[in-house]
């Protein structure tokens, strides 16, 4: 069964820009989806349409089996949406702007309040429930966004960008937690900037570009398709790394380089080379990122 | 959405909608009841006691009505004017787009978030003016019936004004303009058979004059125009503006890019 299938969506702009050009996507039940893409190639358009915030052109969007426009209200309520802009109303408490969005999807005031709580909770936000929004950092009013997207309990969570401008460690709890959703049985959706995010997380990504997917496969077959694997390695000086004849290197510094190596086993002999030439090898690991080289590759084609 | 579920949307943003006007009652309620205060004070008691009695009431008791409906009116229209106008411009009307609340379901909570503060308002200044002349009343159930639709009427007004609002000018420029001048040259302060004729004639276009009348013969019995008339009128309004609020809601007009 498909959380998401999405076949030829059209979306023109009044203005005249085509920010999606026919764009076929299916998404798992239970699936975690990367949406990658650079600043304008039409990610929030994509997820405006689904979510019902921005009107298509063309095409047609399935959610869990139903036609999203002829069961429009129970699609909604299968949807969260944690949007890219913050858009709570300023002067409303942490708390309110939870119950009301609860309010909104038809669950009880009682119920929301204790499902407030728990949520509010499970984000760090319980301490803030009387602060009026506009009063909150940017990461407490990012996972406010959250909570907000969570409080009726959808089956199918919207991400546009969640870790934007996010610190480090916040960022890395929140892919905890979104790892945690998803085993619990939540399909999740996220679009990102951020490569790595999507090679952490997600299990299909789809590449979008000028409002047009370029590539949807599997994580591992797109990493798989990757010919070259770059690796850092630490050794006690890296002067005699330039006596290494025949490879792709960048020294970063006195003791640690770069290396571009085919994957058909060749970091074996790699390794022979390095103390042949009586190089002491210290520390050696792929560097990560290898998506964002991916993207790249593509987005030049 | 099973009823019980469409009710608690209705409820969620009605409670909203009163938290809001009260929690800023100073702006919301306060100002309505000054200005009309003062009208009671320098039109019906000071120049008012100088002038002869309009159908045998006295000039006070005569715009009573008027003022009192011209508060329900403002305060209705801007009420769900600033409060709408405002979710979209701070992008929180996404909360309710996302969401499975129908759209009517969100023009009646806006609605009757209006309508509330209109009468709350209506009911405040009617109750200073009990301070100036002792009230009368002719018809009970025609009183509330006029008193609630004009805040229908008005909260459904101020609901389209703010959907195609585009910057916080555009709230005030229909009030201003058009909004205003109705309502004085609505007969709150004189009766239309005291005008020349042509401006009798005019001033029977204005749905306004209407409205005012049928309220005023709620009290005192006595109208310009047919009250059927006004029955009719506001009635017709209200459909035509609840159908294109709705059309509008649907279409998602400057709602949705
Ligand atoms: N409301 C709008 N009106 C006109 N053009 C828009 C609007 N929103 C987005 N666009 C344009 O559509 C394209 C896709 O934008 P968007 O979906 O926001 O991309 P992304 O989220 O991937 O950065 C961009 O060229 C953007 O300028
Ligand atoms: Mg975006």
């Amino acid at each position: 069964m498909y959380a998401l299938r999405v076949k030829n969506l059209i979306k023109t702009y009044r203005n005249g820009v085509e920010a999606l050009k026919g764009v076929d996507l299916d998404v798992h039940e239970g699936g975690f989806f990367g949406l990658i893409g650079s600043n304008g190639a039409g990610k929030t358009t994509m997820i405006g349409i689904i979510t019902g915030l921005v009107n298509k052109t063309g095409g047609s969007i399935e959610v869990f089996g139903l036609d999203r426009e002829r069961h429009l209200n129970r699609v909604k309520k299968h949807i969260g949406l944690v949007p890219q802009e913050f858009n709570f109303n300023m002067f409303e408490k942490v708390q309110d702007i939870i119950i009301a969005q609860a309010g909104y999807f038809g669950v009880p005031r009682s119920q929301a309040i204790r499902d407030s709580e728990f949520v509010l909770k499970r984000l760090g936000l319980w301490e803030k429930r009387d602060t009026v929004s506009r009063q909150l950092s940017g990461g407490m009013k990012r996972r406010l966004m959250i909570a907000r997207a969570l409080i009726h309990k959808p089956k199918l969570l919207f991400l546009d960008e969640p870790t934007a401008g996010v610190d480090v460690e916040l960022r890395f709890s929140m892919w905890e937690y979104l790892k945690e959703l998803n085993q619990s049985g939540m399909t999740i959706f996220l679009t990102t900037h951020y490569l790595e995010e999507a090679e952490q997380l997600c299990r299909n990504v789809a590449i979008i570009k000028n409002g047009k997917i370029i590539i949807h496969d599997h994580i591992n077959n797109l990493l798989a398709s990757l010919e070259e694997e770059t690796y850092v390695i630490h050794v006690r000086d890296t002067s005699a790394v330039n006596l290494l004849e025949n490879y792709h290197i960048r020294i970063l510094d006195t003791s640690t380089f770069e290396v571009d190596l085919n994957k058909k086993g060749s970091l074996n002999d790699f390794i022979e080379q390095l103390s042949q030439k009586g190089i002491k090898l210290v520390d050696i690991r792929p560097k990560g990122n290898r998506l964002e080289r991916l993207f790249l590759k593509l987005l030049k084609d | 959405m099973s009823p019980r579920e469409i009710w608690i949307a209705y409820m969620t943003i009605v409670r909203k909608e009163v938290q809001r006007f009260l929690r800023i009652w100073p702006q919301t309620l306060l100002p309505a009841v000054i200005t009309q205060s003062l009208y009671f004070v320098i039109f019906g008691h000071f120049i008012g006691s100088q002038l002869r009695e309009i159908h045998g009431v006295s000039y006070m008791s005569f715009i009573v009505p008027g003022l009192v409906m011209m508060a329900v009116i403002n305060s209705s229209f801007s009420n769900v004017v600033s409060s709408f106008y405002g979710a979209k411009f701070q992008h929180h009307i996404e909360e309710l787009l996302v969401s499975p609340t129908p759209n009517w379901t969100i023009l009646a909570g806006y609605t009757t978030g209006g309508v509330i503060r209109g009468l709350i308002v209506g009911t405040l200044v009617f109750g200073v003016s009990i301070f100036f002349v002792r009230p009368e009343i002719y018809s009970l159930p025609l009183i509330v019936f006029f008193i609630f639709m004009t805040a229908v009427v008005f909260s459904l007004g101020g609901f389209i004004n703010a959907i195609f609002a585009e910057k916080f000018d555009d709230v005030s420029i229909f009030p201003t303009f058009v909004l205003t001048p109705l309502t004085y040259l609505g007969g709150v302060f004189y009766s239309v058979n005291m005008l020349p004729e042509f401006w009798q004639k005019i001033s029977k276009l204005n749905p306004v004059l209407y409205m005012v009348n049928g309220f005023r013969y709620g009290f005192h019995g006595f109208s310009d125009v047919h009250v059927g008339i006004s029955l009719l009128i506001l009635c017709g309004f209200m459909f035509a503006l609840i159908y294109t609020a709705l059309v509008l809601l649907e279409k998602g007009t400057k709602l949705k890019s």
